[in-house]
């Protein structure tokens, strides 16, 4: 089992969630963050003066899949969420080691 | 954009130039009384004239508050336009002001006669009492030009209700000015200067007493032509037409607005008779408050029974819409027949949105075409139904049906009059230097983009001073039209029916 975890634009968060659940993977845990990889922060102006944003707002997308599932999702997540410019996000895979269903008590593959 | 932007601010100032000039030979001969000594005496006369210049100021200043609740409405749209949304509300209740002071006011009471220097004008159009200069430059006039002028920002602002979260700033701007300067001011000299509907020889003419079509049937009528030009927010449809809800951010703002717009209309109808010495005021006020609170128990009960719980937007919304059909009859009624107008006045808001919404298929965020637009008309035809004599006017109920005929001219005009002018003004705009905002502005708000910031900004500790690292502006231009290439495309993705999901999906990325 793998967890991935991808970062990506809000704007985008509609577009890929409606493509994982077209796949058939309808459930994620979804936080808004703040980070910032290469993408150097945007400048905004206050009262006439311009502050700069290091911390700009993605949205962190977890899911648990089947490790044959991996490339099939990486995949879509990549294509949809891609605009060529900057700040688009990451994608990150890890090992998970057991899964519960804490209603049933179902474990890992069953309990996905 | 920065061109069309230049352009329109060098005609601004050469019309102010140019009226400084025409008008400014006026001062030489003012006749009007401005320190007030002439118009005042230490006698009952004195005092009375005072007692409803008093009125009548106070008046004004509660319908200036209406503006703030305008301003909470906001809350009805998402938080990332929220800042567009108040900056178009102050816009309006600020330069809309000054277009008024220089030009508004003279065509829409020259030839009124009422007070002091509006003398010119013919039952089309007025032309005296520019910039409040020579006679106009009277406490009597120019204290009925503060309560007009607040008047006219409130019609202003309604439109910006029906448009907010997708409308470049520029146009809006441009709107708000030939507003305030011809379109809201010519429909209410027909009707309030003197006129040709006013003087309209049947029953006492088109008879509209504090604005129920001046103020909001061209004001929702505008707002509907308004959203319509300007095209649903993204995300309203489906490809079938079907409607979405896109709830806003805060209702607690909408409910507080609410509130303020009632407390003010308190003003706006009772100040209507710009005299204090007039009682007829309280019964303005009570009458006002009850179809308030009939418009919005009747929408308490109707949701109840047709949702299945109170919602509480079309609460506020009912509450509105009996406050703005009872503006034009607030006064001619008696007190029962304003709970039979608050009641039906809610229904018909409620029969507008779904109207609006599902069969015109116009976005219109904050409800202006169902609040305003049709219960003006609703309120000026009221007149005519239960007007009961007591106040010079006999209604339907009187077995006079003079009177509703010429209300009803007076609904059909304002309706056409501001379907012609708003089609003109908004498609004639979006032909010429557009309407809508990019799709990346819209995705990201439009607080960002027209105004630098967020209406809540980050929290500290989030951001830090632009000297620490030096923003390369090229890059970061480069970056930004591939972002706004990149959502631009998004847009027109084919929408596909998922059976999975049962809903509209966006389809794959070509």
């Amino acid at each position: 089992m793998k967890k991935i975890e991808a970062i990506i634009r809000p704007e985008k968060f509609n577009i890929v969630r409606d493509a994982l659940t077209e796949l058939g993977y309808p459930g994620m845990t979804v936080t808004e963050v703040k980070g910032h990889g290469s993408q150097k922060g945007i400048s905004e102006v206050w009262r006439g003066r311009r502050y700069r944003v290091d911390l700009l707002s993605k949205i962190k997308l977890e899911i648990v899949v089947k490790e044959e599932d991996v490339d099939k999702i990486v995949d879509t997540i990549s294509t949809e969420a891609q605009t060529g410019s900057i700040g688009d996000g990451k994608i990150f895979v890890l090992n998970v080691e057991n899964v519960y269903r804490i209603r049933t008590k179902e474990k890992d593959n069953t309990a996905i | 954009m920065k061109y069309v932007y230049n352009k329109f601010m060098i005609g601004i100032w050469l019309l102010l130039i140019i009226g400084l000039f025409v008008f400014g030979m006026g001062v030489v001969e003012a006749a009007g009384d401005p320190n007030g000594s002439n118009t005042y005496s230490d006698s009952i006369e004195g005092l009375k004239i005072s007692i409803n210049v008093v009125w009548t100021l106070i008046a004004a200043f509660l319908v200036f508050s209406m503006q703030s609740g305008f301003a909470f409405l906001g809350g009805f749209l998402r938080q990332k336009n929220m800042l567009n949304y108040l900056a178009h509300c102050f816009i309006d209740s600020t330069l809309g002001a000054c277009v008024f002071y220089f030009f508004g006011f003279a065509v829409m009471f020259g030839g009124a006669k009422t007070y002091s220097g509006l003398d010119v004008g013919w039952s089309g159009l007025g032309w005296d009492g520019f910039m409040l200069l020579g006679d106009a430059y009277d406490v009597k006039t120019v204290m009925f030009w503060l309560f007009q002028m607040v008047f006219a920002t409130k019609t202003v602002t309604i439109i910006a209700g029906a448009v907010a979260e997708r409308m470049k700033f520029v146009p809006y701007v441009i709107y708000s000015c030939l507003m305030c300067g011809i379109i809201y001011p010519l429909y209410g000299h027909w009707v309030w200067g003197g006129g040709w509907l006013s003087t309209l020889p049947i029953g006492n003419g088109v008879v509209d007493f504090a604005g129920c079509a001046v103020v909001h049937t061209v004001g929702g009528i505008m707002a509907l032509m308004g959203a319509w030009a300007v095209g649903p927010r993204k995300g309203k449809y489906n490809p079938d037409g079907s409607p979405n809800a896109i709830p806003g951010h805060n209702m607690t703002y909408v409910v507080v607005g609410c509130f303020i717009l009632a407390f003010g209309w308190f003003g706006f109808n009772a100040g209507s008779t710009v005299a204090g010495t007039d009682l007829r005021i309280s019964i303005i006020a009570t009458n006002t408050f009850l179809a308030a609170a009939a418009g919005a128990a009747i929408m308490l009960f109707f949701t109840w029974k047709r949702q299945g719980f109170v919602d509480v937007s079309f609460v506020c919304n009912g509450a509105l819409a009996g406050l703005v059909a009872i503006t034009a009859p607030c006064a001619y009624v008696p007190p029962w027949s304003a709970i039979v107008i608050g009641v039906l006045a809610g229904l018909i808001m409620r029969g507008t949105v779904s109207l609006v919404e599902v069969k015109l298929k116009i976005d219109d965020p904050l409800g202006a075409v169902a609040v305003h637009g049709a219960n003006g008309m609703w309120g000026m035809l009221a007149v005519g139904l239960f007007a009961d004599g007591t106040y010079g006017i006999n209604g339907l109920i009187l077995g006079n049906g003079e009177q509703l005929l010429a209300q009803f001219i007076g609904t059909i005009v304002a309706f056409a009059y501001a379907l012609a002018f708003g089609g003109a003004v908004f498609f004639g705009l979006k032909g010429t230097i557009g309407l809508r905002s990019s799709a990346l502005e819209e995705e990201e708000g439009l607080d960002i983009a027209y105004h630098g910031t967020s209406c809540y900004p980050v929290e500290e500790g989030l951001f830090g001073a632009v000297g620490e690292q030096v923003i390369d502006v090229q890059a970061e231009k480069e970056q930004l039209s591939l972002l706004e290439e990149a959502i631009s495309k998004d847009r027109t993705r084919e929408k596909i029916y998922s059976e999975k999901l049962g809903r509209w999906v966006y389809g794959k990325a070509k």
